[in-house]
């Protein structure tokens, strides 16, 4: 079954063509790695995808509701972490989770239950009490990742959640996704590391609001006739 | 002679955040010296220091010769800055972004093109726009030809790839190496650990300490485990697998392919491995030794220090 089947999607903005007509399908558990130069319109299409923004044109139905007409009931299914910290840095721990968890309308004693959970599977239980801004970056983009699926959503949007993390911890990360996506969940995930494409089911590489290629790492070197995604990149990419 | 030297430098922010410890090194004049390691490793930190905008709580720092502290207004003459953030001024257009730093800097533009032509022509024929709308590859070029438009002795670039995709960090680099033909000793930061082979020499940085300089040669020679490659049929239980292998070593995802970094005999322990993989039923490609990059190196160094 299809998480994410976007279908000649279009924003302009005036004369600018941000997003031109992409269609691509995402499949329920698959980890799909966005890729694309900086300017490529990937961000504009994350916000079309999980509801923020509109299309100009064209359709997505992302986890059986239309972005178009139903974009309240996308936002309670769909989790998201974006490339900038989205935590309170003057929360504690427990209260982000708390908070994010009392927006989507968690019931306040399965909510409290949840947090435990998810903080021992992170092993940061003895954190819970500690403000965010006093822990290192690393657990910080873990937590946040924990946050975004507190909720349980079918689908995660992952904007390029590991911008200057150490190697250590990027794999950790990694780990975490490949968890998650292992128990149903959907991971669309942008980064800049050409490495994580390689961890990805499939790929797509956007470039000046198109999609030029799509499929699995493999199918793209084999393509274009080179041994690493950074090198299919440059080669689709070429400024 | 030494471009810039710095002798154990510390900073404590709130007197609880160790941002820098005891921070040594010493970069040549007319080096491309890069400073690698995660965010929060105290990079920013330097910078502030280095760049005479945040005092240490210690340490001796000298600069060309002078004494950054003491001297500070001078220092400020011969040495040029790109910051982390964006830090030009979005509602000037390009080409008076450029006037305004030659101005501040008494610096004339002209006698100092043929320095940031090959950047300034990229950026040329939008000289009329904002500079806050122009694409994040564009603004780093603004910034640069900025950063550059005094003929600075020292450049000091903070994160200018980090977020930046793999074809624009290209160019970047590119930009970086007819700099430095120019005599001019740059000190770069980033997070991506394959950038660090394009520098003269390197610093592994993190949790505010320095954890080697060297080459990037030297550094992947000091690799102290055999280190080998390979292919899995599922990454995932081939890693959680691993967590009952009775060897001694560290593994991890590398792209399409595992490394595991073994710290044993390895006439005895490949036999054992091999048929470890077979006992787990993970089913794997040919297995190769290779030489380690400078993200193994980091890995190794990081997963040392932690076991110390």
């Amino acid at each position: 079954m299809n998480s994410i089947e976007v279908d000649h999607l279009t924003k302009k903005f005036g004369d600018f063509t941000a997003v031109n007509e992409i269609s691509f399908q995402v499949k329920e558990g698959e980890i799909f790695g966005f890729l694309g130069a900086n300017g490529a319109g990937k961000t504009t299409a994350i916000k079309m995808m999980s509801g923020l923004l509109q299309p100009t044109s064209g359709t997505a139905i992302v986890a059986g509701y239309d972005v178009v007409t139903q974009p309240k009931l996308i936002k309670r299914n769909i989790g998201y972490m974006s490339q900038r910290f989205s935590l309170y840095n003057d929360l504690t721990v427990f209260e982000n989770m708390q908070l994010f968890g009392t927006i989507y309308k968690i019931p306040r004693k399965e909510l409290k239950k949840r947090i435990m959970d998810s903080l021992a599977a992170l092993d940061m239980t003895k954190q819970a009490n500690l403000l965010v801004h006093s822990i290192p970056l690393g657990w910080k983009q873990k937590l946040a990742f924990a946050t975004a699926i507190l909720h349980k959503p079918k689908i995660v949007f992952l904007d390029e959640p590991t911008s200057g993390v150490d190697p250590i911890v990027r794999r950790e990360f990694w780990n975490l996704i490949y968890e998650t996506a292992s128990t149903g969940v959907t991971i669309l995930v942008t980064t800049h590391y050409m490495d994580e494409a390689e961890y990805c089911h499939r790929i797509s590489i956007m470039a000046d609001g198109n999609i030029r290629l799509l499929g699995t790492p493999e199918e793209l070197k084999q393509q274009v006739g080179v041994n690493t995604i950074n090198d299919v990149f440059v080669e689709y990419v070429k400024h | 002679m030494n471009a810039l030297s710095v002798q154990k430098v510390s900073k404590v922010y709130n007197k609880t955040v160790q941002a820098l410890q005891d921070i040594t090194l010493e970069i040549r004049e007319g080096e491309l010296f890069g400073l690698v390691g995660p965010d929060g490793a105290g990079k920013s930190t330097l910078f502030n220091i280095l760049t005479t905008l945040l005092l240490p709580d210690g340490g001796d720092i000298q600069i060309l010769g002078m004494d950054l502290i003491d001297d500070y207004k001078a220092v400020r003459q011969v040495i040029g800055y790109l910051p982390g953030t964006f830090s030009l001024y979005p509602d000037l257009s390009v080409k008076e972004n450029l006037d305004f730093f030659a101005v501040m800097y008494k610096s004339d533009i002209e006698a100092n093109m043929d320095l940031i032509r090959p950047i300034w022509r990229q950026i040329e024929p939008f000289s009329k726009r904002k500079a806050g709308k122009l694409s994040g590859g564009m603004k780093q070029k603004l910034a640069l030809c900025c950063a550059l438009i005094h003929r600075p002795r020292i450049l000091f670039l903070d994160e200018p790839t980090t977020g930046v995709d793999p074809v624009s960090r290209k160019e970047f680099w590119e930009i970086l190496q007819t700099i430095r033909t120019q005599g001019i000793t740059v000190l770069v930061s980033t997070p991506y650990m394959d950038e660090a082979t394009l520098c003269d020499r390197i610093a592994l940085i993190q949790n505010g300490k320095i954890l080697g300089i060297d080459t990037p040669d030297a550094i992947m020679k000091q690799f102290r485990g055999s280190l080998y490659t390979f292919r899995s049929a599922d990454i995932f239980s081939l890693l959680n697998a691993m967590k009952q292998c009775p060897l001694r070593c560290n593994y991890y995802p590398y792209g399409e392919h595992c490394h595991i970094a073994f710290y044993e005999d390895m006439e005895k322990a490949m036999p054992q491995f091999l048929q470890f993989l077979e006992e787990q039923h993970q089913e794997h490609g040919e297995i190769k030794a290779i030489q380690p990059s400078i993200e193994d190196c980091f890995i190794e160094i990081v997963k040392m220090n932690s076991h110390e």
